[in-house]
């Protein structure tokens, strides 16, 4: 390249300060902090209560109109004896954990997505097709995702799934809290399906006041731990349990956000556009100081 | 002496048997990409909902990005701090860098579930997300690469443009733009080299920032806060080794002489970049105290030691030392440890150490990913030969520019 006349310079310099100053970046999107609700809502999974019978698996497969097996074959414990994920066929899985202290009587879990109140997954989607609505749930949106699993890399208790085997509009699976049918004012499916009351449908600052309520009365029966108060900044969805929930499989989480550093660095870097354009303008200055210099120190190797 | 070379179109026939086998790779590769695409991502990777991300997000992407260094960091050093005597290098390297992003975003694509929505972040911004930004920055970054490459397009057919049969007319016409559009982009190149070289350390840097939110799900060895740090560190310390490597097999592909006083020189410049790297590296492992994860054997702390020892440290030792900056053969070995360093890094941090909660299994890539990404390689190298066949890329000595000598160099 030969040295730009000081004038063209200038001139084009001029143009890119100013065109870099006229992008508004938006680093002010309305993120989850902003839009939680105090009436969101939640679930609260007493697994102290649940007796595995997974009438919930198949009640979350009818609502979403998903392949569903008949209800009697859910009856069979066997499934449960190896440790199972939800996937892109079911949103929504109970495992079993043998007690050491009572065989007889092991402890059962119910996996779906936390509905995060600062998720990951919102956090990290390249195009926002996912997001925390005011009432609680963490949605993703069909339309906007382009299959890409960065909220499957993100999420901290691996639940999003992905339609690996589809070649054309392959989708993100998980747990939707049964959005389209709480606006028919229905219950979300597992909750109604739940023949023991395991699961509690609520406003979220209800649901932690019941839980410490069912601890202080019974500390017997309750670790002193409600599982998702907390972590990751608090869940939707939350857990009693009468053991530690690691010995359960749930992810020992702290309690900042999920997205954790990964939002302030990001926004670090891109600080109005102020480290961009000044490094810019740095490049620049030394290509204007130095555009008459001809070394010769090669030669002198 | 390299004030006398001159880029020129190489005078080589295309086929050779390293050619054909390169092909034939290519083949296979594209043979396997149809699967993907008939079958979807699960029918041809090992890719599942514990490991959504395999090779074809840690080297076609992440080392592709890295390893595409070499693009910005010379053209750092040749067209803003104007130091000419290694412009001899920094074609070649924009060539590889405009290839390289190429093959990142064709890797991207496909890797991507519905890749015919890859333009859905143009309009669909999420300003948080790290990801969103690397997809911006090497989309435009690409876009100013092709940019830069434009003038050695225009040289090419300036008063030679010459179109078959009936569209001999346009000669002319088509002649006239091309000295428009050189002259124009003469006059704004600049403003385009700054801006590649910006958006690079922005987007090579965010490739660090990606993993981050895997928090926990990440191995203690890798995960940091200073991850954006290291990426950028790593890539600009491997851009010049990247050209050194690539020079020397160009020189030895096409029967040059290598353009060793510049590769040298560059090497002795790999020293400070490199040692920062280490610095940072090894300070990030003792002041996270992470360095207690490598008292065990695991595939990770193996993986670690030998990315730290082969891919930084005997490399560093290596450029030290005069006799390797004046030996085309330890040059080379010194370069290519530090390539295969940063592409060894980069597949660790997006595949070994990555360990979800609850894996069962743990991912190697399938024969397909292998074929696939094996096949880009391939094709990034014939479209490099091809392109150097036909473009004035390669500098060669121009015995016009030569003072008149008894000896002529060979070339």
């Amino acid at each position: 390249m030969k040295s730009p006349s000081r004038r063209s310079f200038l001139k084009a310099g001029t143009a890119i300060t100013a065109a870099a100053a006229g992008l508004t970046p938006r680093v002010a999107q309305a993120g989850p902090a902003n839009i939680l609700s105090p009436d969101r809502l939640g679930v609260l999974v007493d697994t102290t209560v649940c007796i595995g019978c997974r009438n919930c698996e198949w009640a979350c497969k009818i609502a979403h109109d998903m392949p569903t097996p008949p209800l009697e074959t859910y009856e069979d414990a066997a499934p449960m004896q190896e440790m199972r994920r939800p996937d892109e066929t079911a949103l929504t899985v109970v495992n079993k954990y043998d007690h050491p202290a009572r065989p007889d009587l092991p402890t059962t879990v119910k996996v779906q997505c936390m509905h995060c109140d600062h998720p990951a997954c919102v956090s990290a989607c390249i195009v926002g097709a996912i997001s925390k609505q005011a009432d609680g749930a963490v949605l993703w949106d069909t339309d906007m995702c382009i299959g890409c699993r960065y909220c499957m890399v993100a999420c901290p208790f691996q639940i999003p799934a992905f339609e690996y085997h589809k070649a054309i509009q392959p989708r993100i699976m998980k747990c939707d809290f049964c959005t389209d049918r709480r606006k028919e004012g229905k219950l979300p499916g597992c909750v109604e399906a739940c023949p023991v009351e395991a699961l509690t449908f609520g406003p979220r600052e209800e649901l932690v006041r019941v839980a410490r309520d069912k601890i202080r009365r019974n500390p017997d029966r309750y670790l002193d731990h409600i599982y998702g108060e907390r972590e990751v900044g608090g869940t939707s969805w939350m857990y009693l349990a009468d053991r530690k929930f690691e010995e359960l499989a749930f992810p020992k989480l702290a309690q900042d956000p999920a997205p954790g550093v990964s939002e302030s660095i990001q926004h670090g870097i891109f600080a109005y556009f102020v480290p961009p354009v000044s490094l810019y303008a740095l490049l620049g200055a030394v290509m204007w100081t130095t555009r008459h210099k001809h070394d010769d120190e090669v030669e002198l190797l | 002496m390299s004030h006398y070379m001159r880029p020129q179109p190489l005078d080589r026939k295309f086929l050779t048997p390293g050619v054909i086998v390169l092909l034939l790779l290519a083949a296979n590769g594209l043979a396997w990409l149809a699967g993907r695409f008939l079958f979807g991502i699960g029918a041809v990777t090992n890719l599942n909902n514990q490991y959504p991300w395999g090779i074809w997000i840690g080297i076609d992407v992440a080392a592709g990005v890295a390893l595409a260094a070499g693009g910005f960091t010379t053209a750092a050093l040749g067209h803003v701090m104007h130091r000419e005597a290694y412009h001899v290098v920094v074609r070649p390297a924009l060539l590889t860098a405009m290839l390289g992003y190429t093959m990142v975003a064709v890797g991207v694509s496909i890797d991507i579930g519905r890749y015919y929505y890859i333009w859905h972040p143009l309009i669909m911004w999420n300003g948080s997300s790290a990801l969103f930004e690397v997809g911006m920055c090497v989309m435009i970054y690409m876009t100013v690469l092709y940019i830069e490459f434009l003038p050695i397009v225009t040289e090419r057919f300036i008063g030679r443009v010459n179109l078959p049969g009936p569209l001999a007319g346009l000669n002319a016409p088509v002649d006239r733009l091309l000295r428009l559009l050189d002259r124009t982009l003469d006059r704004t190149m600049f403003v385009f080299i700054i801006m590649g070289v910006v958006l690079s350390t922005l987007h090579q840097s965010s490739l660090g920032t990606l993993m981050i939110i895997a928090g926990p799900k990440m191995h203690p060895l890798w995960q940091t806060p200073i991850l954006p740090l290291l990426f950028l560190l790593s890539a600009v310390a491997v851009g010049f080794p990247m050209v050194i490597f690539e020079s020397l097999i160009a020189s030895r592909s096409f029967g040059l002489k290598p353009e060793m006083p510049v590769l040298g020189r560059l090497g002795r410049m790999v020293v400070p970049l490199l040692g920062i790297y280490l610095a940072f590296k090894l300070g990030d492992l003792f002041i996270r105290e992470a360095f207690v994860h490598l008292k065990t054997v695991t595939v990770e702390s193996v993986m670690y030691v030998v990315e730290i020892l082969f891919g930084i440290v005997v490399p560093l030792r290596m450029f030290m030392t005069r006799s390797v900056q004046k030996s085309p053969l330890l040059l080379f070995v010194a370069a290519a440890l530090v390539v295969g360093g940063v592409l060894l890094n980069r597949i660790n941090n997006f595949v070994v150490a990555y360990t979800p909660p609850y894996a069962t299994e743990a991912y190697f890539p399938s024969i397909g990913e292998i074929s696939v990404t094996v096949g880009f390689i391939a094709i990034l190298v014939l479209l490099y030969r091809v392109i150097v066949l036909n473009f004035p890329v390669i500098g060669l000595p121009d015995r016009t520019l030569m003072p008149a000598s008894k000896y002529s160099v060979r070339g």
